[in-house]
């Protein structure tokens, strides 16, 4: 047995304890895709640096002790939730420990016909037809290990569905709390976000961390939008320093949908992030963009993946970091072009700011052109402090440390600024303030 | 005020300044011309505190204190102001965040409370109303696609905020039309007073005829070779740079 395989062993052995007990165990298609997922996760075992796409991020973290997946039953206080709760944002909203719905933390009411906001397990025990088909669709193909261990155990997380038609006029914010179980647990939420055709809404999907314990959150998000679908969605991550997010989000676009994606990482956790995009259908849109700050030893990786499957379609990615201390970021950046995509248009960019000589980035853009008839752009960038702006500001009277951040949190409001709801702009604002902000040296007077 | 006595800078061990003195008083304008290449923007970035200028030798006295000492941001606190020759663009930064930073930085460093935002935004409104700018140019970034007149009539809206005590003024007349022109000296007149002292560098005289200097020095090769009043900036007009070399020369030698 090879060393990578004995890493994801022992998931192995624990999703084949609890298998029978998984929501909706015994439903034939269920049953028959988790196997399937558990038989990749075993054979392809996690990933090692020797595959391309794990180049530059090593899970030794993680594998250099054991997690065991969290058990339904654990909670979160309501004092925690409200503590951390986003300031003036009115939405539903959904609360997670360690992956499992809590729904007396949970407020859905009110919600107009024809929309679902529930957890995945619940409806997974209660009516497992219309999910268990979709569940997968937008993954397709297994990315790698985790989001395999994902789908093996795939059991709760969050169910949005929007009738067509629907247009919500509140976000659904889904609030993710690992570590509540103590030291050393495993979250794995799944999510299946489905929009009808003509529907539109926005969602937020935020992840924190309950306190210093050592956790592993496996999140994987799955969101299908129909024929002329809207959706806002913003993943904001804002973990504590020993949390490790591996985090998935796979889209699949019908005819003129459109799709908003945002992922913020502002936290202080190791986070490696894949995203992928299918544009299906003629006159699909989407944006995905991201915004992450590196600093300590922090490490974040996000790999994109856009591919343009049908004509007319348009893109448009754009990627910013700021990095400090020893930060270490990744980005790579995917965009594939099939043979019938003509009239593509579809632009990508990443931008980063290096704050000290120790602060490392690792970034490639990549475009894949199949089609002859297409517009597409990319480009990455790697810049220090701008000397000239920042005199510019000292000479205004503003010290070097304020100027300094003025123009770090300048370089990451244009990301920032695209985000909706306001309320939600102002706390990653804010975070991202908060991290930028000296840390008063210990001792120092208050 | 000001009191610049045998100055002299290199920049990338290249001599840029040669030994100049200057004394500006209290309420005076003074102008100081000269080429291309005789000094002017060093003379300007050097009173502001810019890297890249080593003083090897010389004093800048700033109302009894050692200007050179004091680090960028204290000389602007302590009402030094540079009007830039080519103003930076710095996107995601508001005017209005950057205007209210400085001033209750100076502000504190006057003991004084800081503003706060309604007293402020009063405060600006009539600042904006000097140099003709509309109110939406406050929540605009700093300089981001301005034209360059909106930029130099930006840096004398900063001037009247911050309110200093010695404002230099570098080529705040480069690439303006007429009418742009009259409006920033039309801002610089209107906050000159007794106790600001302002320094116009330009190479053109044609600015001379909107804020009329009480004195004018003539800048070649790093130091000032000629001082008069304004009669001397007409002089230059007249008959060019040319013969300034030739006194530089002739000073030197």
């Amino acid at each position: 047995m090879s060393a990578m395989e004995s890493h994801a062993a022992p998931y192995v052995e624990a999703q084949q304890a609890q298998a029978r007990e998984l929501p909706g165990a015994g439903v034939a298609a269920l049953d028959r895709s988790r196997s399937e997922a558990l038989e990749i996760l075993g054979e392809r075992g996690l990933p090692s640096q020797r595959d391309e796409d794990w180049k530059y991020t090593s899970i030794k973290p993680i594998t250099r002790s054991r997690f065991s997946p969290a058990v339904s039953g654990v909670d979160c206080s309501e004092d925690f939730i409200a503590g951390s709760a986003i300031e003036n944002l009115d939405a539903w909203q959904l609360v997670f420990a360690d992956g499992f719905h809590l729904p007396h933390r949970s407020k859905t009411n009110g919600l107009p016909e024809g929309v679902q906001v529930a957890g995945l397990a619940e409806a997974l025990t209660r009516d497992p037809g219309p999910i268990v088909d979709r569940l997968g669709s937008a993954v397709g193909k297994m990315p790698h290990g985790f989001a395999a261990m994902n789908s093996a155990f795939v059991g709760d997380g969050a169910l949005v569905e929007v009738a067509p038609g629907v247009q919500l006029e509140k976000p659904i914010e889904l609030l993710f709390v690992s570590g509540c179980s103590g030291e050393g647990f495993l979250s794995l939420p799944r999510n299946l976000v489905i929009l009808g055709e003509g529907s539109q809404c926005s969602i937020i999907e935020r992840h924190i961390s309950f306190g210093a314990e050592r956790s592993l959150s496996n999140s994987l998000t799955e969101i299908i939008l129909d024929k002329n679908a809207t959706l806002n969605y913003c993943c904001a991550q804002d973990q504590a320093e020993r949390t490790f997010h591996v985090g998935g989000l796979f889209a699949r676009l019908a005819h003129s949908a459109k799709l908003k994606a945002t992922t913020v990482t502002v936290g202080k956790a190791w986070v490696r992030n894949d995203a992928r995009v299918d544009l299906d259908a003629e006159g699909a849109h989407a944006n995905l963009d991201g915004a992450y700050l590196a600093f300590g030893r922090c490490h974040v990786d996000n790999h994109t993946h856009i591919s343009h499957n049908a004509p007319e379609c348009t893109s448009r990615e754009c990627y910013k970091g700021v990095l400090g201390d020893r930060g270490h970021a990744v980005f790579h950046g995917r965009i594939v072009v099939q043979p019938n995509a003509q009239k593509t248009d579809s632009e990508q960019s990443n931008q980063n700011l290096l704050l000290s000589a120790d602060a490392q980035i690792d970034t490639k853009p990549q475009l894949e052109i199949y089609a002859d008839d297409v517009k597409c752009a990319h480009g990455a960038t790697v810049g220090q402090m701008d000397e000239a702006a920042l005199f510019y500001l000292v000479s205004r009277g503003v010290d070097r440390e304020t100027a300094r951040r003025m123009l770090t949190q300048a370089f990451a409001a244009e990301i920032l600024e695209t985000v909706t709801p306001l309320a939600l702009q102002s706390y990653l604002a804010s975070h991202v303030s908060g991290r930028l902000s000296p840390a008063v040296p210990p001792g120092a007077a208050a | 005020m000001l009191k610049i006595s045998d100055l002299k800078v290199t920049v990338d061990g290249k001599a840029i300044l040669n030994g100049l003195s200057l004394d500006v008083g209290p309420g005076e304008v003074h102008a100081i011309m000269g080429p291309n290449g005789s000094g002017k923007s060093t003379l300007a970035n050097v009173i502001a505190g810019r890297d890249g200028y080593e003083v090897t030798s010389g004093s800048v006295s700033f109302m009894g204190n050692d200007l050179l000492s004091m680090a960028p941001e204290d000389r602007a606190r302590e009402g030094v102001f540079l009007a830039f020759q080519y103003p930076v663009e710095i996107p995601g930064v508001a005017n209005i965040a950057l205007l209210k930073e400085g001033l209750n930085a100076a502000r504190r460093h006057r003991g004084e409370p800081e503003l706060d935002a309604l007293d402020f935004l009063k405060l600006v409104r009539e600042k904006l109303k000097l140099v003709e700018m509309k109110e939406e140019f406050l929540s605009r970034s700093v300089n981001e696609g301005f034209s360059g007149g909106e930029k130099k009539r930006n840096e004398i809206f900063q001037m009247a905020v911050l309110e200093p005590s010695l404002a230099v003024l570098d080529e705040t007349d480069s690439g303006l039309d007429i009418d742009a022109l009259k409006t920033v000296a039309g801002g610089v007149n209107a906050l000159r007073s007794e106790d600001r002292s302002i320094i116009l560098v330009t190479h053109y005289q044609r600015l001379l005829d909107y804020i009329v200097p009480d004195k004018v020095h003539v800048l070649a090769q790093g130091k000032i070779v000629r001082s008069g009043d304004k009669r001397l900036a007409l002089d230059l007009e007249e008959r060019g740079y040319g013969w300034i070399d030739t006194a530089a020369d002739a000073a030197t030698a």
